[in-house]
């Protein structure tokens, strides 16, 4: 647990990280979201090309939170971090 | 997903595979006319674009899905539907030093018998891609990409895309495509160069209504027999040529309009092709809300109307990819609506049957005969 961010999966999601509710990635100081997102593609990259296009972009309708604060109102994919802190992955309202 | 339910065994069947706003469903059948479905397969996903890859005797259904949220991606199934698989890193994606990113898949188009693993693709933003492993991996073609006039290629109401891929059986190195907006482009050196091939279709929404390019050519056609004959339904217009696209000619008379968005040609017969009349760019109803097919037996000489068995009145229109032939004989013609009714007639368009009803838009049909 020392050094890891949890990140919270969608349920929709789910299925593409082996059923999983939530990933722990050790950070160790610290490490961006963009970081993370990294991290995760190499383990689950097809999880990761639902949250990111291929220029590295998030999608225009995925939203993270960082310990509940949209990380688009932060730093965006370069908002640190820490060890302790959540990701949580949701999708906007959206559609019809 | 697994439905087994839907299988004949052993038998030689018709697949029908149905891709909407909101998930796919696929179909069997041994007469073409009472159909036995599955799905919705992903749920919540639009699938704008399907392949069924019946080359070697084996069939793999392709699709390309988009979801709202989680983006664009193409996706196989060997198993009709059972189960499906998902490059790692994705079938399509684009090359770093393009900057650009895939939106959407609008089209999957396997070549032919010679050519056995090529499958194709267009994309938005306008862009061909070509793989050789049976539709796992495409590689962006760079002659389309780099072309001189992308800049001033625009983008119809549904998004900038190459939206049809025609290669030529009788030649590897001459393959046709469409975009929207950009109208017909020809390489004749397996895509390393690409020429606007739009003389004689009118753009008329443009100061000059006869431009090199810039059309909105909704959908091109060939003809089974001669490479060089392909049919064209432009956004106001329909069109023959003989010359692999030199030269274009009207054959929109006879036609209750000239507008739609879709046209078919016969799997074997020279001469024989579809159209979907739609009233027109400003009245996008079937006309007087009498929804229609229209077949020509003489290269578009003439048509006959056949609208037998379909609902009356029907305001929906039939989008592009949104019909599709079989290869029987005689053939099998169907269609989706964006009401989501699907149409099957297995003689040829005299005679539909209401297969599905009440789906989301339907964006996409294919069918096939295979061998479960």
């Amino acid at each position: 647990m020392v050094g890891e961010v949890t990140v919270l999966v969608p349920r929709l999601l789910q299925p593409l990280v082996d059923g999983r509710e939530e990933l722990r990635f050790d950070v160790g100081g610290g490490a961006s979201v963009e970081e993370l997102l990294d991290a995760i593609g190499s383990e689950f990259p097809v999880f990761e090309r639902r949250l990111r296009d291929e220029t590295g972009k998030l999608r225009r309708y995925v939203n993270i939170y960082l310990d509940g604060e949209d990380v688009r109102r932060l730093a965006g994919l370069q908002t640190n971090a820490s060890a302790g802190q959540e990701l949580m992955v949701i999708q906007s309202v959206a559609g019809g | 997903m697994t439905n087994d339910e839907a299988k004949p065994k052993g038998s030689r069947t018709t697949l029908l595979a149905v891709g909407t706003k909101k998930g796919l469903w696929l179909g069997t059948s041994a007469d073409r006319s009472n159909f036995t479905f599955t799905g919705p397969h992903f749920l919540m996903h639009e699938i704008p674009s399907i392949g069924l890859d019946t080359r070697g005797g084996s069939t793999r259904i392709l699709v390309g899905l988009r979801s709202e949220h989680w983006g664009p991606t193409v996706a196989h199934s060997d198993d009709f539907g059972a189960t499906w698989q998902e490059p790692e890193k994705g079938a399509i994606t684009f090359p770093e030093d393009t900057g650009a990113a895939l939106e959407r898949v609008w089209q999957i188009q396997p070549d032919s018998e010679g050519c056995p693993g090529v499958v194709w693709a267009g994309c938005e933003p306008i862009s061909l891609w070509k793989s050789t492993d049976g539709g796992e991996h495409f590689e962006l073609n760079r002659g389309l990409w780099n072309h001189p006039h992308r800049t001033e290629w625009g983008a119809g109401f549904g998004g900038a895309a190459a939206h049809t891929v025609l290669p030529n059986p009788a030649d590897p190195n001459s393959i046709h495509i469409a975009m929207s907006t950009g109208g017909v482009y020809r390489s004749t050196d397996a895509g390393e160069s690409w020429e606007a091939r739009n003389k004689g279709i009118s753009a008329y929404f443009m100061p000059d209504p006869l431009p090199e390019f810039g059309q909105c050519v909704h959908k091109v056609a060939r003809d089974p027999n001669n490479p060089d004959v392909l049919y064209a339904q432009n956004h106001h217009g329909v069109y023959r040529t003989d010359d692999a696209g030199d030269n274009w000619i009207s054959i929109a008379e006879g036609l209750p309009t000239d507008f739609g968005f879709t046209v078919l040609t016969h799997p074997s017969r020279s001469g024989t092709a579809w159209v979907v009349p739609i009233m027109a760019d400003g009245e996008r109803i079937p006309p007087q809300g009498q929804l229609a097919v229209h077949r020509t037996d003489d290269a578009g000489k003439s048509w006959t109307r056949l609208a037998d068995g379909l609902a009356e009145p029907d305001y929906n229109v039939v989008l592009r990819d949104a019909a599709a032939v079989d290869t029987a004989e005689p053939a099998g013609l169907y269609f989706g609506t964006r009401g989501g009714s699907v149409y099957a007639s297995a003689d040829e368009g005299g005679h539909f049957a209401e297969v599905l009803s009440h789906l989301p838009d339907v964006l996409c049909v294919r069918a096939a005969a295979v061998e479960l």
